[in-house]
């Protein structure tokens, strides 16, 4: 089986989250290895899904955990 | 890569284990249970609800729930999976009491798999990334970017990226909140990867390390 570029990024998520089944794997490795494009947009959308993942991204805001856990007390000790 | 919800704890500290002894009178260990979830809830209503305050009042209301109903706790799925649907519950409560939700879809056009097939899906095209490090997230400007193109998805999308790659649940727990089947969470979590690519590649380039490929260019 020989895939081109479209059928590479048909899987790109499921690439990513290890998802695809060995000769899939070994067929879209063999073609990052000759194509500049594809191997360019798996690690662009690997470096996105990285970033987005880190708690800097969507900070919760200051002093929250300190007003959830005391109205929480208050809560508790009915 | 770092996510919403820490880790379970194992053994005494392990959420079954606190909540047997939370059932039995120690309710203190209550603050003990939240705390790994403190963080997914307040995501998950900041993206449902879209603003900081209430956001936090509906997290406050969700705990409060879960603290009432700890005893329906069946330990059938993880503790975690279970929080954040009752979250997500509640964050759709208080969209429902608002007048309107313009963030929620009009009504998708489905096709016989569920799924809309109305979108463009392809990925930015480049021939070159120089990967960003974590580390640039230190600049603001940088997460105000990522979390804007991370709101901006269609609702459909965006639950998937945040159960799945911000709060790190696996496929069959994202499927179990939403309520939708395995195989509908991986279209739409890689829709969404796509779309995100899209989005972000020409705004994060700008965020690379200076050094760059001599035949790099985008195309």
């Amino acid at each position: 089986m020989k895939i081109d570029c479209k059928h590479v990024w048909e899987h790109i998520s499921a690439y990513i989250d290890g998802d695809v089944d060995q000769a899939l794997r070994a067929e879209i490795d063999r073609h990052l290895e000759h194509c500049e494009i594809c191997s360019a947009v798996m690690d662009s959308t690997r470096n996105v899904v990285v970033l987005m993942a880190d708690e800097r991204v969507f900070e919760i805001p200051a002093g929250f955990s300190e007003r959830l856990h005391s109205r929480l007390d208050t809560i508790l000790r009915t | 890569m770092t996510s919403s919800i820490k880790p379970e704890a194992q053994g005494d500290f392990a959420p079954a284990a606190l909540i047997a002894r939370i059932l039995a009178g120690e309710k203190h260990l209550f603050h003990d249970l939240i705390r790994p979830v403190e963080r997914a809830v307040y995501v998950m209503l900041f993206m449902l609800l879209r603003n900081e305050v209430d956001a936090e009042d509906a997290a406050q209301e969700t705990f409060i729930k879960i603290y009432r109903n700890l005893h329906n706790f069946r330990g059938d799925s993880k503790f975690s999976t279970w929080v954040v649907s009752i979250a997500r519950n509640e964050g759709l409560g208080w969209l429902r009491k608002r007048a309107s939700h313009p963030e929620e879809p009009i009504h998708p056009i489905l096709d016989q798999d569920g799924e809309t097939t109305s979108g463009d899906f392809t990925p930015a095209l480049l021939t070159d990334w120089r990967e960003i490090p974590l580390e640039t997230l230190e600049r603001k400007e940088l997460g105000q970017c990522l979390s804007r193109a991370v709101l901006n998805l269609p609702p459909i999308y965006r639950d998937v990226v945040q159960l799945r790659d911000i709060d790190d649940l696996d496929i069959a727990e994202t499927a179990q909140v939403l309520g939708i089947s395995p195989g509908s969470v991986k279209v739409r979590l890689h829709r969404a990867r796509i779309m995100l690519q899209k989005e972000l590649v020409p705004l994060l380039e700008r965020y690379a390390p200076k050094t760059r490929g001599f035949f790099g260019r985008r195309v």
